[in-house]
């Protein structure tokens, strides 16, 4: 098997003396899409902050393309600029315009002429069908229409990695679709994405692996249809009956 | 944008007809403003008109006309107080210049996290509590007369630069910390984001926190401006001939106090434009960036 573009060995993580992660190991393959799936709590947000850096670990190892990005004189900017990051509460900035907001990293970061990178932003919302929205402010936009401009805001520098943190949780059962719709095309373009999710329906369609993560373990992981259909574990079984009714 | 129909024809936008309920809210609505904007104009009247008569009837009335409000005294002292605003609106400009860009380092030190900045964060507040306490005509002394002392230059430093480095050393250390507020105000998440795309500590203070701290704090930021519009005018205790020190010559030798509501009624009218654009534009940024509604 090839080198996987997100490899976390050993994840520890402790908030205080409570601990959130209790040696988790996660990898992604590339182009592939791994779910984190659990109760609120199992620290599936803390492993995906983990990853990109938001959060130091308290042991363990990660791997990004086979780097050891947990190693101090790594530049945790380098990193983060090389995975892209959509949040539950979307977290656009209100005070640029929409195509503001999903070309300002290309600008700033990664050194993308100013007209280069509208045109690209612009082309990006246009496949998400917002490309007449650019010059509004994201507030003007429903939860739906805001979730796809995160999207579109953390693919824009074409990441090697995208996290996604229950990123239809905020969104109104109506607006979910929409959203998701917009994930399973990011998988088809062959995007390599490891997301926390409370839609185990949606986990069965696009993911290639589901992890169930219970109490800072890894209680379970494999294919869909074996995590999700045929559990082995016991709390397994419990979590999906209780979210699948 | 919604649709205003208020006060349209019915039927149209395919709409039905608007209902008898809503026509008569309208016109409840109606009545409601019509009296309360009666209220407002009677009231404001009669106080105008009670204040007048009790200033008319005054016994030194006409003594006081005579000295605060005479035409001719009036009309001799604008092009002098003009000349001395000239220089307080020359200080202004350095001082303001000078306070966005010290205010904003010594608020961007405070925000500062970790221990390894610990030294930085300590004396940047340290400074502002020293200069917060500190009176400005204190610091003016202090400066105005302290700095020339050291014999640093064989030159005369001008006393509107030592008094507009005094006004830029106090100033800072408020407008720092409505600055800080401002940035506290910001809801972390966005730092987070921010920082996901990969931009630098220093790129996400001043592409994304700043910009939003400063729209929260706009109006408080304005507070400090006109405050220290008005505090320039204390650099005439070092002798600069400012819009104050010349109504002062003034006052002196012609014993009429008219040229200090000249050099009053300039200071409103010079601040009076700054406040109403800050209002004018925090208003359009809100219309703008924010959902609005009744309330």
């Amino acid at each position: 098997m090839s080198t996987p573009v997100l490899d976390m060995r050993g994840i520890v993580k402790l908030y205080g003396t409570k601990p959130v992660l209790r040696g988790v190991d996660v990898a992604v393959q590339k182009h592939t899409v791994v779910a984190l799936i659990g109760a609120s709590g199992s620290g599936k947000s803390t492993l995906l902050k983990t990853a990109n850096l938001l959060e130091r670990i308290n042991d363990g190892q990660i791997f990004l393309s086979g780097t050891d990005i947990s190693d101090p004189k790594v530049e945790a900017d380098a990193v983060r600029a090389r995975i892209g990051v959509v949040f539950q509460h979307y977290n656009l900035f209100p005070h640029l315009s929409v195509l503001d907001n999903v070309t300002l990293a290309l600008r700033k970061v990664h050194g993308v002429h100013k007209a280069t990178a509208a045109e690209r932003g612009l082309a990006l919302l246009d496949r998400i069908g917002l490309a007449e929205n650019a010059t509004s402010f994201p507030d003007r936009l429903s939860g739906g229409q805001q979730q796809r401009v995160a999207i579109a805001r953390a693919v824009a520098t074409d990441p090697e990695l995208l996290l996604l943190d229950e990123i239809t949780s905020a969104l109104d059962p109506q607006l979910v679709g929409e959203v998701l719709d917009l994930v399973t095309e990011l998988k088809t373009a062959g995007s390599t994405i490891l997301m926390a999710t409370h839609e185990i329906g949606f986990a069965r369609r696009v993911a290639d692996r589901v992890v169930f993560l219970k109490d800072g373990l890894v209680v379970e992981e494999g294919p869909p249809s074996q995590v999700l259909d045929a559990p082995q574990h016991e709390a397994t079984r419990d979590f999906l009956s209780r979210v699948m009714r | 944008m919604p649709t205003d129909r208020s006060g349209e024809g019915a039927g149209l936008y395919g709409l039905p007809p608007t209902s008898q309920l809503e026509l008569d809210r309208r016109s409840v609505r109606r009545r409601q403003t019509t009296r309360s904007i009666l209220v407002s104009l009677v009231s404001t009247v009669v106080f105008a008109v009670v204040m007048w008569v009790v200033l008319v009837n005054s016994p030194g009335w006409e003594v006081t006309r005579e000295t605060f409000f005479s035409p001719e005294y009036f009309a001799a002292a604008v092009p002098l107080v003009w000349d001395g605003l000239l220089l307080n609106i020359r200080v202004l400009a350095f001082a303001v210049v000078g306070v966005a860009i010290f205010a904003t380092v010594l608020a961007s030190l405070r925000s500062l996290r970790g221990p390894v900045f610990f030294p930085l964060r300590f004396l940047a507040s340290a400074y502002t509590d020293l200069f917060r306490g500190m009176p400005f005509l204190i610091v003016l002394y202090l400066i105005g007369f302290g700095i020339p002392a050291l014999g640093l230059t064989d030159q005369i430093i001008p006393v509107e630069l030592l008094g507009g480095v005094a006004l830029v050393l106090t100033y800072s250390s408020y407008v720092a910390e409505v600055l800080r507020a401002g940035i506290e105000a910001v809801h972390p998440s966005q730092r987070l984001a921010a920082r996901s795309l990969g931009l630098s500590h220093y790129s996400s203070l001043r592409l994304v926190v700043l910009p939003q701290a400063v729209r929260k704090v706009t109006p408080a930021l304005m507070n400090d401006f006109v405050s220290m519009q008005k505090d320039v005018g204390l650099i005439s205790v070092l002798g600069a001939v400012d819009a104050v020190r010349q109504a002062q010559i003034q006052v002196a030798s012609t014993y009429n106090y008219t040229a200090y509501i000249v050099a009053g009624l300039m200071f409103v009218a010079f601040s009076w434009p700054f406040i109403r654009f800050t209002d004018w534009l925090t208003a359009r940024q809100q219309a703008r960036e924010q959902i609005g509604g009744l309330v």
